[in-house]
């Protein structure tokens, strides 16, 4: 086991620094920099030449390459070019918003889901079972953006009791703060809680044909018994799995949510960079996010050898 | 033994086969020129003119949602085409040569995997100016992995079968083996998994544009649309219902058809070979 968790943890940081290149390669692939962006079109070669020089473009490639990476496992994220401010306290600045509207989100759609899910797993066979799989493949198809946009249509709208966007800060108005977040949290979260349900379901559905299942229902338990002392912790391992595909999920749409919203989080920050050609914040972003999905799938991949004793053995 | 049709098959395929003939017919007719603009005939309400009503320019919203179809029609086809072009040679490569190369192809793509779409996406739009060729170049490098894993996954089953060996027995090099055996044996799987696939571009696509880093205007998209119709939301609630309801319906058809596909074609066929052999 501790042998498995070295090798993996081996690989979690090959693909970092793979993870890395790719993201380093693709925003300075393009043959113009960025001191072009900053002066224009009619700064002179020298000006040029100078603020290369000031912003360490003149270095090569690979030499830029590690000062990145360098900065950011020191925690500097490097200066953004728009501001001149620091992206890394930039970053948890913005955080203060992101944090709380996935973790909320995450929440509603855990508490959502698996009531839903192992209720429409269970009595798959009858018309309440089958109602919540089609409410669920209907939440699926459904953006996080347009049932955010639905939400501000009735209740900041029509009902006007809940803010359509914006967002004032937790220290000047910590309710407010919260209420901003209750519409963007709702569309996130239920979207998601539709996609979790569903694996939910099908994994409790498969447990169910497993023959100890069956052989716990011969002994004479009834299914929910059955359910409860040997299918539940079999079932978890599909949906652990998932969980991590969930996060992605809940990441990239909170940068579109954020935008819906006009929430200032990493979203909007990272859809504002973009907008503003800033390449160092979209760079940081890009790779920070990436890192978060890749460490939680490391962590997924070894909360499910503990949760399987199979694979523990086995692999 | 005939085996019933799928539920799911017949609402998805309807679905699909739906969106299908809304984007051919409005190449060549919509009610009105989707991107004709009206300034007199703004922000208006459902009439027998105009259908699903104007928006904010006074352009006829079933034109643009008609238009915006064929949009979403392409962007899903040419996604799915780039990750079949790419992910299907990788997982072939992987399956057929083994060892040092499937590790690293197999590891590749699970750091592709680590990158989701939209995330590609928006990194593409900061280097490279924001368009349709973009978006659909960074979702179709996204949605890889999944072609190369699934091919690989079946391949390895492939290759252990009795027919390969004897393909090997006469000669039969990898190129052989890879078009005569492994890519028939994979293609309900590709099937399934591109329908599911284009179902995510789609809705990938429409965030994208809904942040104006996809289809730029005037091509109708359902995504952009939406954005247009936010600043509108007091006057004319309906233009940020039409688009959403036309992307979630397009959605829900690809993910029905693919579950369908899936029961009809059954995937674990190729693991029920040895069987049958």
């Amino acid at each position: 086991m501790a042998v498995q968790i070295v090798v993996q943890l081996g690989w979690l940081v090959v693909s970092l620094v793979a993870a890395s290149v790719l993201v380093f390669t693709v925003t300075n692939i393009l043959p113009g920099d960025v001191a072009e962006v900053i002066l224009g079109t009619s700064a002179t070669p020298e000006a040029l030449e100078t603020l290369r020089h000031q912003l360490g473009l003149d270095q090569p490639g690979w030499m830029r390459y590690l000062q990145w990476v360098g900065g950011m496992l020191h925690s500097d994220f490097g200066t953004s070019l728009l501001s001149h401010s620091a992206v890394g306290p930039l970053i948890v600045q913005k955080l203060a918003v992101s944090g709380p509207l996935a973790l909320t989100s995450a929440v509603l759609a855990l508490a959502l889901a698996l009531p839903l899910g192992v209720l429409a797993g269970v009595n798959y066979r009858c018309p309440a079972g089958t109602l919540i799989s089609v409410v669920s493949l209907v939440g699926i198809a459904v953006p996080a953006f347009w049932a955010g946009l639905l939400l501000a249509t009735v209740f900041a709208i029509q009902l006007k009791i809940l803010p359509a966007g914006g967002f004032v800060d937790w220290s000047a108005n910590p309710l407010a703060a919260a209420r901003a977040l209750v519409l963007p949290s709702l569309a996130l979260g239920l979207v998601q809680a539709a996609v979790l349900t569903r694996y939910i379901r099908s994994a409790i559905v498969e447990v169910q044909r497993e023959d100890f299942i069956r052989t716990a229902r011969a002994k004479g338990l009834t299914r929910w018994q059955a359910l409860h002392h040997h299918g539940f912790r079999y079932a978890a391992i599909p949906v652990v799995t998932i969980l991590g595909v969930q996060l992605t999920g809940l990441l990239v749409g909170a940068v579109v949510i954020e935008n819906v919203f006009v929430l200032p989080g990493l979203g909007r920050l990272l859809f504002q960079s973009v907008g503003n050609r800033d390449l160092i914040v979209v760079q940081d972003l890009v790779m920070l996010l990436t890192a978060v999905v890749l460490v939680v799938n490391f962590v997924v991949d070894l909360s499910y050898r503990l949760l399987d004793p199979r694979i523990r053995s086995t692999a | 033994m005939r085996r019933r049709t799928p539920p799911t098959l017949l609402i998805g395929g309807f679905l699909v086969a739906l969106v299908i003939v809304t984007a051919l017919t409005s190449a060549v007719w919509t009610p009105t020129d989707p991107t004709h603009v009206e300034v007199s005939a703004r922000l208006k309400g459902p009439t027998p003119t105009y259908l699903l009503g104007t928006d904010q320019l006074g352009r006829d919203e079933l034109s643009r949602i008609m238009a915006g179809a064929r949009n979403t029609l392409l962007i899903g086809i040419v996604t799915v085409l780039i990750a079949i072009g790419v992910g299907v040679p990788l997982g072939g490569i992987a399956a057929l040569y083994r060892g040092r190369l499937e590790d690293a192809t197999m590891r590749f793509s699970d750091v592709l995997l680590a990158f989701p779409a939209i995330l590609l996406a928006i990194m593409f739009a900061a280097v490279f100016q924001p368009s349709t060729v973009t978006a659909m170049a960074a979702i179709g490098i996204a949605l890889v992995p999944v072609f190369a894993r699934v091919v690989r996954g079946a391949g390895l089953q492939v290759m252990q079968q009795d027919y390969v060996t004897v393909t090997r027995t006469y000669g039969g090099g990898n190129g052989w083996i890879f078009i005569r055996h492994l890519l028939p044996n994979v293609s309900s799987v590709l099937i399934v998994q591109a329908t599911v696939a284009f179902a995510v571009a789609i809705l990938a696509e429409a965030a994208l544009s809904y942040l104006g880093l996809g289809t730029p205007p005037p091509t109708p998209s359902w995504g952009r649309m939406l954005s247009e119709s936010q600043t509108f939301l007091d006057q004319a609630p309906l233009l940020a219902f039409w688009p959403g309801v036309s992307i979630a319906l397009t959605v829900l058809g690809f993910n029905l058809l693919g579950d369908g596909l899936r029961d009809l074609l059954d995937p674990k066929l190729v693991e029920r070979l040895p069987a049958q052999g």
